[in-house]
């Protein structure tokens, strides 16, 4: 059985979560923020995960993950609001075991 | 006043789904969208990718998938208010109800489906100062294309760098004088397709491309007369009769939250055990658009939903009328254009 990773989530109210996240379900951070609801449903992932609406937009607080952007994630983050150097699109982030540790933060609602 | 048996509010998957399991049950449907075409999410978001997860369908993109759900109802011959957004509810003594478009439209209908998928599409509008005033009354700033022929003969400046920029310039660099496409970035990020047609419209000198640079101010007292852009950093005046940002859509549940729906995550609660009807008599709502315990937001799911309701639809409208569930197979499809399909009869007859 692979091994569940944590993660830390500070949600849009500025609330650490520290949640545990399955890396054999082909989930991604922005889902794994809607499992948990750490977002009110209907603010992130709206797109689905297709790179196309930003609104899982995360900025990443350590070095557990690279900051380097697909094309499509760099694309729409061109056009989002809120952008900073350590953003990423959480639907373009999936969950491996090499997430463990990993501290986000949720940008506020576009 | 446009009458109906049952008003959806949604072109999406599911309502349009409606149309054919209401046409089965002899009621007539009319839907109001807020986009100015049929398909919703489909349609405006992701028209060309594909579906894995419709039965019977292993593969199926997108804008296949809305234009064979219009072709199969198009004998019910549903009536369609688009780009228009539902705004008012009220709810008669009959029983029925009338529902007021922003625009003023009004729909008198004996059931309402709300199968609003993600909410109203609200385009996102850039920042910029006086955008308000050209925004209204024609002045020449318009987030969407709705009527293509509007632009003839005209100076077109469009911004975007997604597919309905790109698919738009390549449409009216037909239609319009001349089309003007500015975007942040020099990368477009699109169908293959677009771009390369974009890149060969380009070199035809038919679309002028101007990036990376920025739409940053507009010119005209009435009306535009042209839009100010910066190029690195340097400022140029582009003459022109409308100015199309095209940058992405944001969907909100809109006026729908405001009708005394009872409301949970964004979505509106329904009774799942029985029709998908809300808290409100004659009120339903199917797809994405509800919330039950183990919803599913899935188009399957929204079928599935929109059949129920439309039960649930001809017992108010019929009530204590016999009926019993029918096969398209055995039965065929009488349209309320006349037409009708049916299965070919086997033949009875014997081998020599």
């Amino acid at each position: 059985m692979s091994q569940d990773v944590t993660i830390f989530i500070t949600d849009r109210n500025g609330v650490k979560h520290e949640v545990l996240a399955p890396t054999d379900m082909n989930m991604n951070i922005m889902e794994l923020i809607r499992s948990y609801e750490l977002a009110e449903e209907g603010t992130v992932g709206v797109c689905g995960g297709m790179a196309m609406c930003a609104s899982c937009q995360c900025y990443v607080l350590n070095d557990v993950v690279s900051l380097e952007r697909n094309p499509d994630e760099e694309a729409m983050l061109w056009e989002a609001y809120h952008v900073k150097d350590n953003s990423r699109l959480g639907c373009q982030i999936p969950i491996t075991e090499d997430l463990e540790g990993l501290e986000i933060e949720i940008a506020p609602e576009q | 006043m446009i009458q109906t048996d049952i008003l959806i509010i949604g072109a999406g998957p599911t309502g349009l789904f409606a149309v054919f399991e209401a046409g089965l049950l002899q009621l007539k449907c009319h839907i109001i969208d807020a986009l100015p075409q049929p398909g919703g999410q489909l349609a405006e978001l992701y028209p060309k990718k594909p579906i894995f997860d419709i039965p019977g369908y292993p593969s199926v993109l997108a804008g296949d998938l809305v234009t064979n759900l219009m072709e199969q109802i198009k004998q019910f011959q549903p009536g369609f208010t688009l780009g228009e957004t539902a705004e008012t509810i009220e709810k008669l003594e009959d029983g029925t109800f009338i529902v007021t478009t922003n625009e003023g439209t009004k729909h008198q209908a004996k059931a309402i489906a709300i199968a609003g998928g993600l909410g109203t599409f609200e385009p996102r509008k850039p920042v910029l100062k006086d955008i308000e005033f050209y925004e209204k009354e024609d002045r020449g700033v318009d987030y969407f294309v709705k009527d293509p022929e509007k632009y003839r003969g005209k100076n077109i400046v469009i911004a975007g760098g997604g597919d309905s920029a790109l698919d738009w310039s390549i449409f009216l660099s037909n239609v319009a004088n001349s089309v003007t496409l500015v975007h942040r970035r020099n990368e477009f990020r699109g169908a293959l397709d677009s771009v390369e047609k974009v890149q060969e419209l380009k070199n035809a000198g038919k679309i002028k491309l101007v990036t990376p640079a920025e739409v940053v101010g507009f010119n005209g007292s009435e009306r535009i007369t042209a839009v100010d852009i910066e190029v690195n950093g340097a400022r140029m005046k582009a003459e022109c009769d409308y100015f199309i940002p095209l940058f992405g859509l944001t969907p909100k549940l809109g006026p729908i939250a405001n009708w005394g729906l009872e409301i949970e995550k964004n979505a509106i609660k329904v009774n799942n055990a029985l029709d998908y009807q809300t808290n409100i008599d004659g009120i339903y709502a199917i797809g994405d658009v509800n919330i039950y315990p183990g919803k599913l937001k899935l188009i399957l799911c929204g079928f599935h939903e929109a059949t129920l309701m439309c039960q649930s639809v001809y017992n108010r409208i019929n009530p204590g009328k016999r009926y019993v569930l029918k096969y398209t197979t055995v039965s065929g499809v009488d349209g309320f254009d006349g037409t009708r399909k049916e299965a070919e009869k086997a033949v009875v007859k014997s081998i020599d």
